[in-house]
């Protein structure tokens, strides 16, 4: 009977996660259909081709998997520090600048060592600069409790800045008008998989995403951390080191934000113009809230994302609906995302 | 217990009359038909134990619970108090143990807090009205300093003018109102008082502090186990010493059924105290403190010298009233807080730097009071919390890996052993009732490895079967050679359970005296102050 009832609740429970994962998307798409008719519109042709081009259509699938890559790495950095109660909304920054410092040494390193060695030397450097941009944000929250949420939010502000200063006056390629660092050859960029245009970050970024959600599940130090994020109180109780976490959670997390930045660039740019800031970290924390910080649910969200990026610049293009339409989406689903995750709540609440 | 014999001396008017008022709560009555006359221009000491439901019935004053029998009635009318607006425009103004202040506000502007939204400031009219309560108050408060620059006892009385300033002229309820003042601020605030009742308000005072109590109040009643205990009036002119006065107070809060007079004096001679410690030949000392301070924030009560030893598989109680240093003794012998000075030994070895994790390595273990709050990782499995406190370590854990079919079998063996009742290992902790949780937490520290567990207030909140069972589990650890100490509030408990019971008051151990059953009102004594000079 007792196996009965845990069966029951399981599926339930199964059930539950369902809706609220698919509900939310639903309605924003709903709504952002409705809104697409008042703009004249039509939904269905709109959707249709956002399927089409983003996943469809084979040129359009290798554009959505390449988009995937610096997404799934700030989602493996996100995925870390909210998991230890840390809201580093600053990848934006630490990526962005990560992306400027692989992009202003990628070139001139590739001309006196190997080309695999400059790619790791720009792995490493990206990483170690997300982690430094993480410092302040750390330091404060260790040491003096300060609210991170504002202070990493910070940091990508001043951090946005700080990049278009390397690219305007120490990094800018003189052979160019725009103010832009110098362009790393795309034969020196990183390696394609066969005849395609999918660079090797793709799987670099599934492998970021299954290790993280492994270390985070399945090791002490990962269930350390949630301890940490879930209950700091219960984390001094049982003896850890709670600032020291702290410090380790921030590094890692925007370590791979970090790494996000020098895969972009490595893989795709190979140069970082003035005033180029693609903000993924803002997009991909509606996912990883969505996919409840697990590593799977998360690469899903992220490829369902890129299939919306991809297919909506075309669809856009086509149907005359401005760009930016992809982020009202977004934005809809954040919205509809805390309306269920409130529902979800209240009936907890009245059923436990 | 016919103790008001000196209701009789002069005709009083009554503030509010108290007419059988009960509240439940599940599982506990928290006022039991309790009636009581407060007099217009008295000052009224309320005393009693923690949980003998002081607080309740002040909240049932203030409008925040309603009573679920009986009737309050105040001038005459009976009145209805649904809510703390009702209190106020009764005339019952009440000023809670915590200074709820805002302190990046001006003086003047936190007791304009709270008036109509609809009007403009006021603060022409909010002046002389600070003025007029300055005079009654007789005190002298800058009105555009902020909360924060002032004195906790300055605030204490802006406090007081808050519950005055609408309302509050009937009666004015001091929750505590000296535990966060300094002896001159006490002073300070027994002239407010008295200032007050000269002007007809009548005063309700809740206080631990049995001195206090007789030196400020006119009259005192003493509530015990959720009821009325008795009343006393202590003649300051003539009858009764001032030692024969608080006794009487002492066994109407402690002595059990108010009946135990005669056994104060022989208490013990019949039971067979099992004394560890006694013996010195044989006793090993265990856990020893030497005069342990702390450092405390305002608000809290750090140490202060405090010593004792125990002995090996001797269970130690630590009586006293809640706050009185309790919770930064846990916390420092734990290794959770730091000690300004002297020094913690472990079997004669200084532990006093050790980490919380290497005191556990050594055998320490402690069972925090604070179960949801830092007890508990509320969202996690069961199993997870079981494993907590020993994450990364064998056999549940190897190269830091987790085990975690291991680990939800190990408890499921536990959830067995223990009776926790939860629909599985991998249920959130939260969702369990707190008696589970704590069965739990006993799981978690009662290991096999435990050789000093530090209970803190283990049965507080639980029902009676769970109570019982939280004592078994001590005893039988105590038996198994396990050295417990036993921090709780309740003295039955500590003298049913504990070899010797160290008194905590003011952040001192004011003294250790043998459980036996009798030491009632010893320990009453010195856990109120009363004992002290």
């Amino acid at each position: 009977m007792t196996s009965r009832y845990i069966n029951i609740g399981r599926v339930s429970e199964l059930a539950r996660s369902a809706i609220r994962i698919i509900a939310p998307i639903l309605l924003a798409l709903v709504v952002g259909g409705l809104i697409l008719v008042i703009l004249g519109k039509d939904p269905i042709a709109y959707y249709w081709y956002v399927v089409k081009r983003g996943l469809l259509s084979w040129t359009g699938f290798q554009a959505t998997l390449v988009r995937t890559a610096p997404l799934l790495f700030v989602a493996a950095g996100l995925i870390v520090a909210f998991r230890a109660g840390i809201w580093n909304l600053g990848v934006d920054g630490q990526f962005l600048l990560a992306a400027v410092l692989v992009a202003a040494v990628g070139s001139p390193l590739n001309t006196i060592i190997p080309n695999w060695a400059m790619i790791c030397i720009c792995f490493i450097l990206a990483a170690t600069i997300g982690a430094i941009w993480s410092l302040i944000p750390a330091y404060l929250k260790a040491n003096h409790g300060v609210n991170e949420i504002i202070t990493t939010l910070m940091m990508t502000f001043i951090g946005i800045s700080l990049a278009n200063v390397l690219i305007k006056i120490p990094f800018n390629d003189p052979a160019t008008t725009v103010p832009q660092t110098v362009t790393l050859a795309v034969e020196d960029r990183l390696p394609r998989l066969f005849d395609t245009i999918i660079h090797h970050g793709v799987i670099l970024g599934l492998l970021s995403v299954l290790f993280v959600h492994f270390l985070m599940t399945r090791t002490s130090f990962g269930l350390n951390l949630q301890v940490v994020g879930a209950n700091p109180k219960a984390a001094v109780h049982a003896g850890l080191n709670v600032r020291f976490l702290t410090y380790v959670a921030f590094g890692l997390s925007a370590a791979l934000a970090g790494m996000g930045g020098a895969v972009e660039i490595l893989g795709v740019w190979g140069t970082v113009r003035a005033d180029w800031d693609p903000a993924y970290g803002l997009l991909v924390v509606p996912l990883v809230f969505l996919a409840r910080f697990h590593g799977i649910g998360t690469i899903a969200f992220v490829l369902f994302f890129a299939v919306l990026m991809i297919g909506g610049e075309s669809a856009s293009r086509r149907l005359g609906v401005p760009t930016f339409f992809v982020l009202v989406l977004v934005g809809l689903l954040l919205m509809f995302l805390a309306i269920v995750e409130y529902l979800d709540h209240r009936w907890r609440q009245r059923t436990t | 217990m016919a103790l008001s014999a000196s209701d009789s001396k002069i005709h009083h008017t009554s503030a509010i009359e108290l007419r059988g008022i009960s509240k439940f709560f599940p599982g506990v009555v928290a006022n039991q038909d309790i009636t009581l006359d407060i007099y217009a221009g008295e000052i009224h000491a309320l005393l009693g134990e923690n949980g003998a439901g002081k607080s309740t019935l002040i909240s049932i004053l203030a409008g925040l619970h309603r009573p679920d029998a009986g009737t309050i009635i105040i001038g005459g009318v009976e009145r209805r108090l649904g809510s703390p607006r009702d209190s106020l425009l009764a005339g019952i103004g009440t000023v809670f143990q915590h200074v709820l202040l805002a302190p990046t506000l001006s003086v003047i502007e936190n007791l304009m807090l709270g008036g109509s939204w609809k009007n403009k400031l006021d603060k022409e009219s909010a002046r002389s009205r600070f003025a007029e309560l300055c005079g009654l108050l007789a005190v002298t408060i800058d009105p555009e300093a902020l909360v924060g620059s002032l004195s906790l006892g300055q605030r204490q009385q802006v406090e007081i003018m808050r519950a005055l300033w609408r309302g509050g002229e009937r009666v004015l309820i001091l929750d505590e109102p000296t535990s966060m003042l300094t002896p001159q601020g006490v002073i300070e605030l027994g002239h407010v008082m008295k200032r007050l009742r000269e002007n007809g308000v009548a005063i309700v005072f809740v206080t631990h502090k049995l001195r206090e109590a007789y030196e400020l109040c006119d009259r005192i009643s003493v509530l015990r186990n959720g009821a009325f205990a008795g009343q006393i009036n202590p003649d300051h002119g003539s009858g009764m010493g001032e030692e024969e006065t608080i006794e009487q107070i002492i066994r109407m809060m402690f002595d059990k059924e108010g009946q135990s007079d005669s056994t104060v004096d022989n208490g013990g001679t019949n039971v067979a105290v099992r004394n560890v410690f006694a013996d010195s030949q044989t006793r090993s000392i265990s856990v020893a403190a030497k005069e342990v301070s702390t450092i405390a924030l305002p608000g809290e009560c750090g140490l202060s010298a405090v010593s004792f030893e125990v002995a090996r598989g001797e269970i130690f109680g630590i009586a006293g009233i809640d706050g009185n240093g309790q919770k930064h003794l846990a916390e420092v012998l734990a290794g959770q807080r730091d000690l300004a000075t002297g020094q913690i030994e472990l079997d004669g070895e200084d532990i006093s730097v050790l980490k919380v994790s290497e005191r556990r390595d050594r055998g320490f273990r402690y069972l925090t009071d604070d179960r949801v709050g830092e007890g508990i990782v509320s969202d996690h499995s069961v199993a997870t919390n079981l494993v907590a406190k020993s994450i990364g370590e064998n056999p549940y854990w190897k190269y830091g890996f987790t085990k975690w079919r291991a680990i939800f079998s190990f408890a499921r063996r536990q959830i067995k052993k223990y009776d926790i009742r939860t629909p599985s290992e991998r249920t959130s902790i939260g969702r369990l009732s707190g008696g589970n949780i704590q069965k739990a937490l006993f799981a978690r520290e009662m290991d096999d490895n435990a050789e000093i567990v530090l209970l803190n207030k283990p049965t507080y909140g639980l029902d009676l079967q769970n109570i019982a069972s939280a004592r078994d589990r001590i005893r039988e650890g105590a038996s198994r050679g396990i050295t417990t100490l036993l921090i709780s509030t309740e003295l039955e408990e500590l003298i049913d359970l504990a070899d010797r019971i160290g008194v905590m008051y003011q952040g001192q151990m004011v003294g250790i005296v043998e459980a036996n059953p009798g030491s009632e009102n010893r320990i009453g004594s010195l856990m109120t102050g009363a004992s002290l000079n």
